[in-house]
């Protein structure tokens, strides 16, 4: 590839997603951007379609964002997160928002649905929000993807991972050669397109919120910029879930760690019941992963 | 080390089942039908079991409905791994006793998945 196209691509990345994209990941612009080319038609590979671009097309320019920050996602993934919050967070919650049984969740750069369609299931599968008002919003930069995710359909190969038997059987049927998440589930999740690095104040405030390997792929100034978005719209006692490799230490001090939580975050101004004094044990949830 | 037994007719699933198991820690043993696996299991209990569900001689679910109703049969951890892949199925896999389900093809990280799930591995 010509350097000139990929510091096109380099600069278009970084302005319209901040997606960062370094020299070594080269090969990612070509397995990515090249069937992308192909399919639009376009002679000439990445050169052309730098071309192509150039003048100014927007709807071009979506198809390459959205093409390179889709990223490979899992039901349940690394399951630790989704651990934490039925054990840890959840009797806290159960606890604090107990008079006005209502929570709001939210799944930023939910791909295809994996993630807050997991939510959901470990939702349901906890008695103790029954007659709750419960609210799943799941945003993702993708408009493609998030029609993916709203469809809600996996291949027999995607629901082999990391979900359940149990949990296939009870939340999904079968079409065809695929699996389809049931219509009540389907219904606590409004999917919506959204831009991490734009104001997101219009989506309300969240109780929870999962930003799982997301900043991994920013530059430091824009991770802060991304948890200064994120804060805005979390609640002063919500919590905030990074993926197992990323941090807030370094980076931005809106929100810390919180104690004895690894992998969730608290507002730095945090009022979490937790941060004041540990969380007495509630009833047993039932097994999600058993 | 933790056991598995691998249950299939065909030599060549086996094979793969037994090179995925083995590089996830497990020794392995093999029976080619559900008679055979319970004859091995009267031998010695495996933690895990992998099992087909359409062979010769005994079927997948005739071997699980008959291990569970054995002394020490409730103890290991079984996981169909199958072509059958309709609701009807695995619904009957998991009243039999089945704790986990794989529809083939498989590869390792489905088989991972499923052993995590399971608390196997």
């Amino acid at each position: 590839m010509k350097d000139t196209d990929f510091k096109f691509f380099e600069e278009l990345l970084k302005r319209e997603s901040g997606l960062i994209i370094t020299p070594e990941k080269t090969y990612l612009l070509e397995s990515r951007l090249l069937p992308l080319a192909q399919k639009q038609g376009i002679q000439g590979g990445l050169e052309g379609l730098v071309q192509k671009m150039r003048g100014g097309n927007a709807s071009l320019t979506r198809a390459v964002v959205e093409a390179m920050t889709t990223n490979e996602t899992s039901f349940f993934r690394d399951n630790t997160p989704f651990q934490k919050l039925k054990e840890d967070l959840f009797p806290a919650f159960i606890k604090s928002r107990g008079a006005q049984k209502s929570l709001r969740i939210w799944s930023a750069a939910c791909s295809s649905g994996q993630e807050p369609y997991s939510i959901a299931m470990m939702l349901k599968e906890a008695p103790q929000f029954a007659g709750w008002r419960i609210e799943i919003v799941a945003t993702d930069l993708s408009q493609d993807i998030l029609a993916q995710a709203k469809a809600g359909v996996y291949s027999q190969f995607e629901v082999q991972r990391g979900l359940p038997i149990q949990m296939l059987v009870k939340y999904f049927t079968k079409q065809g050669e695929n699996w389809e998440v049931k219509p009540d589930l389907k219904s606590m999740i409004s999917f919506k397109e959204a831009n991490l690095l734009t104001d997101l104040r219009h989506l309300g405030q969240f109780d929870i919120v999962f930003c799982r390997n997301v900043l991994i792929y920013f530059d430091v100034p824009t991770k802060g910029k991304v948890l200064s978005t994120i804060k805005d719209i979390t609640k002063q006692d919500g919590v905030l879930f990074l993926g197992g490799a990323e941090t807030v230490i370094g980076i931005s001090d809106v929100f810390k760690p919180l104690t004895n939580v690894r992998g969730v975050y608290v507002r730095a101004d945090s009022t979490f019941m937790a941060e004041k004094s540990p969380v007495a044990p509630a009833p047993p949830l039932s097994a999600v992963q058993k | 080390m933790n056991t598995c037994l691998i249950v299939d007719d065909s030599r060549v699933v086996r094979k793969v089942a037994q090179k995925i198991f083995e590089e996830l820690g497990f020794t392995c043993n093999e029976a080619e039908d559900g008679k055979q696996a319970l004859e091995a299991c009267a031998k010695s209990m495996p933690e895990v079991i992998l099992l087909d569900w359409n062979m010769p001689v005994m079927s997948g679910i005739e071997f699980l409905q008959e291990l569970r109703k054995t002394a020490g049969g409730d103890a290991p951890k079984v996981v169909f791994c199958t072509t059958e892949n309709d609701f009807a199925f695995i619904q009957k896999a998991l009243e039999a006793g089945a704790n986990e389900y794989i529809m083939k093809p498989f590869d390792k990280e489905i088989v991972q998945s499923k052993l995590l799930q399971i608390g196997a591995i």
